[in-house]
């Protein structure tokens, strides 16, 4: 086990330090990064001064050496809009999009699986179908267009919901939280469908290909014949065994979440880390993209960590197929 | 698919007539394809279709600005389907040359990423070895990231441009292919008919292309239909976060983006049209490679 964990945590380092790579070179060879990394607007002598502190004067490969070293200590520059560490920004941020993206989360779980076990194990009925047909649609409503027909039909026609922002939020374990007030979850329900939506088709999918798969082996026959209830059956025998597959996307789904509400938060106007990166792209606020960009290859790769981890010791086999290999 | 035929085939069909008999017995694979080829032939035809053109000046007028649809021009007399949005722009020339950019975008992408990942994937598997683990290495690091995040970062670093956003689709796709020929590829490596091209002394570069990657062309159509699919997403999501296709060459994704502004006051028509569009394209691809996977899947042959 400690040679399987040693080995998968060597791997995450050498992802994070190929992504570092990598934005370095992009931050660095494209394009001067007097200009990217200093304000415009800055004076001549606090050009200089910047140029020093960050070393921009030095060889490259001491260059490099200083910006990992400068990211090991949390500082990925400042800001040029707010003039404030970037990394501190972003932080502020990152309590919004990890509720939008966990309650998100929650909700493509929630619906996902039981819909997705419905349709596994009634694959021709209409309901089964219909299911089938919504998640295709899912699928394929690219992820703006269904936030903006969320708006329309439930902020413009109806008026049942706000169109965009976060609303009213109150402390919950030190960080903003806005789904305990009424206002706040009126935010919230909108971002929060729109982003679980497409991973709930996936989880569907996933759930009635699953499904039928296990309805077919012989301890599901055997428990119905028995005369298990067939609420029963599904609820145990059936259940329990689609979960692994489905655990591990769910794992694996999360970073991608972090990455998709990107664009569900501009669509909303959800002030998460999201739109914090939309908003820099437009301003050309280069320090808060690198910060934001090593943030999220950081929080990726910790949970890729962390499901392998639980999912080898779920599974033993894995982890002897990945010492061999 | 599950249902039994009970009359014994007479004669053994071609492979490709095969699939084909097979793709139309799903009607509803048969619609997404026909409706796919409507969507491709309007974009191709668009400028001498499109009623104006939507990006020359001199044919818009300011007094038609955000009519909805149905509404008859003020000037010329002719009558906006789909409405016009605020400089007085046809709806239904604006999707139609829209179209034309979105399918440009992801074809050209597809056929780039394609070609790339194709070769790198043959190579790895051929050779095997260290050459093979280094390039699945980087296929894994790359496939463990989103892709909207891989192509938003080099569109942030890249600026705008319909030639940077095909440039970041090739980055991001290229390594489902080369990870898809690998793998089929490297069954195929061990079977008898290559070992008979290396007894006959062809050099490696015939066995790779001529004789090994004929045989891995299956999963790879079903990869490419799903992948055409999400690439025209992206570039639509890209292009409606601000960072893909420039203003001057708008796909859907940007007529979008410019409608949104307005569907908060009621003009719902100048954003749902073109999303209409884009995801028709989207559902008839997706249709045709659900039917195609099932076809091509050698499984689920009877």
């Amino acid at each position: 086990m400690i040679v399987y964990l040693v080995r998968r945590l060597g791997q995450s380092m050498l992802a994070i330090m190929a992504m570092a790579v990598l934005v370095f070179a992009g931050v660095y060879f494209i394009g001067n990064p007097v200009d990217v990394l200093i304000n415009p607007e800055a004076t001549q002598a606090d050009i200089i001064a910047t140029t020093q502190r960050l070393g921009l004067d030095k060889p490259l490969y001491q260059q490099f050496g200083i910006f990992i070293w400068n990211a090991l200590h949390g500082d990925l520059g400042t800001s040029f809009v707010y003039g404030r560490p970037a990394l501190d920004i972003i932080m502020e941020r990152l309590p919004a999009t990890m509720e939008l993206a966990v309650v998100a989360l929650f909700l493509s779980v929630g619906i996902g699986i039981p819909l997705g076990v419905w349709a596994g194990l009634r694959p021709k009925s209409i309901a089964g179908r219909t299911i089938m047909g919504g998640s295709i649609l899912g699928f394929s409503l690219p992820n703006f267009w269904q936030g903006m027909l969320l708006i329309l039909v439930f902020a413009v026609i109806l008026g049942w919901m706000p169109a965009g922002g976060r609303g009213e939020t109150t402390e919950f374990l030190g960080m903003q939280v806005s789904f305990l007030t009424w206002d706040g979850l009126s935010h919230l329900i909108l971002p929060a469908i729109n982003l679980a939506l497409f991973k709930m088709s996936l989880i569907i999918r996933l759930a009635r290909a699953n499904t039928r798969e296990v309805c077919m082996q012989d301890y599901v026959k055997f428990a119905r014949a028995k005369g298990l209830s067939s609420r029963r059956v599904v609820l145990v025998h059936v259940l329990k065994n689609i979960m692994i597959p489905i655990v591990t996307i769910i794992g694996l789904e999360l970073g991608s979440m972090v990455a998709f509400a990107i664009v569900t938060e501009t669509v909303f106007a959800w002030p998460g880390m999201g739109k914090l990166l939309i908003d820099s792209i437009n301003l050309l606020d280069r320090p808060v993209i690198v910060a934001y960009l090593m943030l999220t290859v950081l929080i990726i790769v910790a949970i890729n960590l962390l499901v392998d981890v639980i999912y080898s010791l779920l599974d033993p086999r894995i982890r002897l197929s990945e010492m061999k290999g | 698919m599950t249902e039994i035929t009970t009359n014994a085939p007479a004669r053994i069909d071609s492979p490709s007539k095969r699939i084909f008999k097979e793709f139309i017995e799903d009607r509803i694979a048969v619609v997404g394809l026909l409706l796919f080829v409507i969507v491709a032939l309007i974009a191709i035809a668009a400028p001498w279709i499109a009623p104006q053109n939507p990006y020359d000046l001199a044919q818009l007028d300011i007094m038609d600005g955000a009519l909805p649809p149905g509404e008859v021009s003020f000037a010329t007399g002719q009558t906006y389907w789909l409405g016009t949005d605020q400089q007085g722009r046809d709806m239904v020339s604006a999707i139609m040359y829209g179209l034309r950019i979105s399918l440009l975008v992801a074809t050209v992408s597809l056929g780039l990423a394609i070609t790339i990942g194709t070769i790198i994937g043959v190579v790895a598997a051929y050779f095997g070895g260290k050459l093979d683990s280094f390039i699945m290495r980087i296929v894994d690091l790359q496939l463990s990231f989103p892709a909207i995040l891989i192509a938003l970062i080099l569109l942030a670093l890249l600026g705008r441009g319909v030639d940077k956003v095909i440039l970041a689709l090739v980055i991001v796709q290229w390594a489902y292919y080369a990870r898809t020929v690998r793998s089929s590829a490297i069954v195929e490596r061990r079977k008898d008919y290559i070992d008979a091209a290396r007894c006959l002394a062809l050099s490696n570069r015939r066995i790779m292309f001529r004789h090994l990657l004929p045989n891995c062309v299956p999963p790879l159509i079903v990869v490419a239909t799903v992948q055409i699919a999400q690439a025209i997403a992206l570039e639509a999501t890209l292009s409606f976060l601000g960072v893909g296709v420039p203003i001057t060459e708008p796909s859907l994704g940007l007529l979008i983006a410019n409608g949104y502004d307005y569907l908060l006051s009621g003009s719902y028509w100048i954003s749902i049209f073109p999303g209409l569009a884009l995801v028709v394209t989207i559902v008839a691809i997706n249709l045709v490679g659900d039917r195609l996977r099932d076809v091509l899947n050698p499984r689920l042959q009877k």
